[in-house]
């Protein structure tokens, strides 16, 4: 018998002999499918994106799903496929429905994700940790899709929320050129009408010249304006924002996706036990952990905690059970997190930080709402045309 | 030389013994570490120790000679002489131990290992590691009960207590409680077990004959987020007439009936309160509270907060010395 047959056997007598008795096992996979289109080179490329974003968060989520698993004798598994456009992402879930995997995670842009949750129906759970477009939110839900990934007006909710506590109301937004820009610049639009800011200054950002040089020259002229108490920066894949800081023609301080702005997570939150998160990932991926990789850990989380709560599997019982008052995620962000009913957005409170430090962590006190502080976040009921359930 | 150590430090200890010291609080200090000395009776930080890295949990030996404190940071459970104020030897831990508890035979320490998610269980006096044992994701609370025969650890993420027997360092038992769940405390008869669930924002009561759950404690504060309420710490008043539950950041303890399990009061103290502890007469209650830096005073009797002492940055445990 040659090794591989040796192995086999082994390897089946292992697993016979470690079934239990009760021969209750509950296997659970999990779908795990990224397609990140390519961005495209950036001015700011000091310190790349990691390109397993997400997908080492997922592998986080089913080692503690797993870890609480083994006591209740149930197993997780992850399938993952990094497919390189949107037809080789439907092609993966394609696959997957076919064997049986009905809960997918995934890291995908709001039109391929759309795509997905059409082909997938009835047959599948989606939970989206990648596309923070409002319009996935708002107008564009899905039944089958649930959003662990902020959108983009709970990102410059928390930001606004913010300025607005600091009574720095009077902001200079600079808007780069990509659609996600836009969307980011659109929704801080609203947030600063929600919360009281003045946008004195709404400028895109048109330069085509290498800033890494001229920075000093090109930004204070472009940043002139009688007065301002911050600068704004949209740009989502971190192409210019990063030589804006000190480069002002005020001296003022620059918030947004650089500087200091809203992240779903990030290396210098510790508090309430996120230090052992962030250990746990460091240990796993050898990186530090970041917002895409947190989403995908809170979705794969989420389906442990309400398999562990119901005792049983299955995409419809599982959906069913995360819209009900037992289901609670302890996601080390202070609060319990839960899903809001007409959209599937995961609510949960956003930190405020810069490079090296957290800043502050809203929704800030003083931000009333009747039902949950979390909902001065985003797009609430009244605000979204979203009734998915 | 090893000797000449031992009598330097006999010496030492009689020599301080003789003196009449007033009860004193200990305070472990997370981000400072430190400990603060509380005299109870003027209520005054009389000293602050250096210790290791990053202390939470603390607990006296059976006999109150010594503080064992788990130095975090340090992977380490570092052995405090009480008498001369030093600390004397250090414990095999694991890695991140955060929260122990002592048997009573004084001699099994039973270590929740956070990072990575096994109970330990080390020998005080040879130093042995007897049995490391797998639970769930971050292991936090740890608690033996009086009668020596269960130890109890809490597992943050996965949301269960773990029943260890103590003559075999097995797991008999598994109970999926409220989310994240922080600490056990027992009834001195060790017939109750308490269980605080943080994000659950719950207390369960566990019968420990059947090991079932036989109720479940809710908290509503008028004025504070149902979200902000975050049991943490339990306390227990050996007459079996009251529990105080460290409420988190809703900046209040609140007191329950330990018969009728009602909640009869809450009390605003620090902010964001995490551990108590009973002075020797359980006349007044100390509470820490991590974000103010604080240690809350409660009149037992009077159910009223009475001070607040500033000791070091984060506050984490507190325990008393009911002896000194």
């Amino acid at each position: 018998m040659d090794l591989k047959g040796r192995l086999l056997i082994a390897s089946v007598l292992c697993g016979w002999l470690l079934a239990p008795a009760s021969a209750a096992a509950l296997d659970v996979t999990i779908g795990s499918i990224h397609w990140v289109p390519d961005q495209g080179p950036v001015l700011s490329n000091v310190t790349p994106e990691p390109e397993d974003a997400g997908l080492r968060g997922a592998e986080l989520g089913i080692a503690d799903n797993n870890a609480t698993g083994k006591f209740l004798n149930q197993n997780y598994a992850l399938e993952s496929v990094m497919a390189s456009d949107e037809e080789g992402s439907l092609a993966a879930l394609d696959s997957m429905l076919e064997n049986g995997i009905d809960l997918l995670v995934t890291r995908v842009p709001a039109d391929t994700l759309q795509a997905m949750a059409k082909r997938a129906g009835d047959k599948a759970l989606l939970f989206n940790a990648g596309a923070s477009d409002d319009d996935l939110r708002i107008s564009e839900c899905q039944p089958n899709v649930l959003n662990t990934i902020p959108s983009y007006a709970m990102l410059t909710d928390a930001l606004a929320q913010w300025l607005s506590m600091r009574r720095w109301k009077e902001v200079f937004l600079i808007t780069g050129p990509t659609d996600q820009d836009k969307a980011w610049a659109d929704a801080f639009r609203r947030a600063s009408k929600r919360f009281g800011l003045d946008i004195i200054a709404d400028k895109p950002w048109t330069f085509d010249s290498d800033l890494r040089r001229t920075a000093s020259k090109e930004l204070p002229a472009f940043t002139q304006a009688s007065d301002y108490d911050a600068v704004v920066v949209a740009d989502v894949r971190g192409d210019f924002g990063e030589y804006v800081p000190f480069n002002t023609w005020l001296p003022r301080p620059v918030v947004g996706t650089q500087g200091m702005g809203p992240e779903a997570w990030h290396r210098v939150v510790e508090a309430w036990g996120a230090a052992q998160l962030q250990n746990r990932f460091r240990e796993l991926a050898g990186r530090e952990m970041n917002s895409e990789d947190y989403a995908a850990w809170a979705a794969i989380r989420s389906i442990g905690t309400t398999v562990t709560g119901l005792s049983k599997a299955g995409h419809s019982n599982i959906r069913e059970y995360l819209f009900t008052d037992d289901f609670q995620l302890a996601a080390f962000k202070g609060r319990k997190l839960t899903y809001r009913p007409w959209n599937g957005q995961l609510r949960q409170p956003i930190p405020l930080v810069h490079p090296q430090g957290l800043v502050a962590t809203p929704p800030l006190e003083g931000f009333l709402h009747p039902d949950s502080e979390l909902d001065t976040l985003g797009y609430d009921r009244p605000e979204s045309d979203c009734r998915i359930n | 030389m090893k000797n000449a150590f031992k009598i330097a430090t006999l010496a030492a200890a009689i020599g301080l013994s003789g003196q009449a010291l007033a009860s004193l609080a200990y305070v472990s200090n997370e981000k400072d570490n430190t400990l603060s000395v509380i005299d109870t009776a003027t209520q005054e930080v009389v000293d602050t120790i250096d210790v290791g890295a990053r202390p939470r949990g603390i607990l006296l030996s059976k006999d109150h000679t010594k503080l064992y404190i788990c130095a975090s940071d340090d992977d380490t459970v570092q052995v405090l002489d009480l008498a001369t104020r030093k600390i004397i030897d250090t414990l095999p831990s694991g890695e991140d131990p955060e929260q122990f508890a002592l048997h009573p035979n004084n001699r099994h320490l039973y270590i929740a290992n956070e990072d990575d998610a096994i109970v330990t269980v080390v020998d005080v006096e040879t130093k042995d590691v007897l049995a490391q044992i797998d639970v769930g994701v971050e292991p936090e609370g740890m608690a033996v009960s009086p009668d020596g025969k269960w130890a109890v650890n809490t597992s943050e993420t996965s949301s269960m207590l773990h029943w260890i027997n103590t003559e075999t360092f097995e797991i008999e038992k598994n109970t999926v409680v409220g989310q994240r769940p922080r600490h056990v405390e027992f009834t001195k008869d060790s017939k109750i077990a308490w269980a605080s669930a943080e994000i659950g924002g719950t207390v369960h009561i566990f019968d420990v004959d059947t090991i079932e759950e036989i109720r479940q404690i809710e908290f509503q504060i008028k004025g504070v987020p149902q979200d902000r309420v975050q049991p943490v710490g339990i306390e227990l008043t050996s007459d079996g007439k009251y529990a105080f539950v460290a409420l988190g950041p809703s900046n209040h303890v609140a007191v329950v009936d330990a018969q009728t399990y009602e909640v009869l009061d809450y009390l605003l103290v620090g902010a964001r309160v995490w551990q108590l502890d009973l002075d020797k007469d359980e006349k007044f209650l100390y509470t820490t509270n991590g974000v103010s830096s604080d240690v809350s005073v409660i009149d037992v009797e009077e159910l009223k907060v009475i001070k607040s002492i500033k000791v070091g940055r984060f506050p984490w445990g507190v325990v008393i010395d009911p002896t000194s």
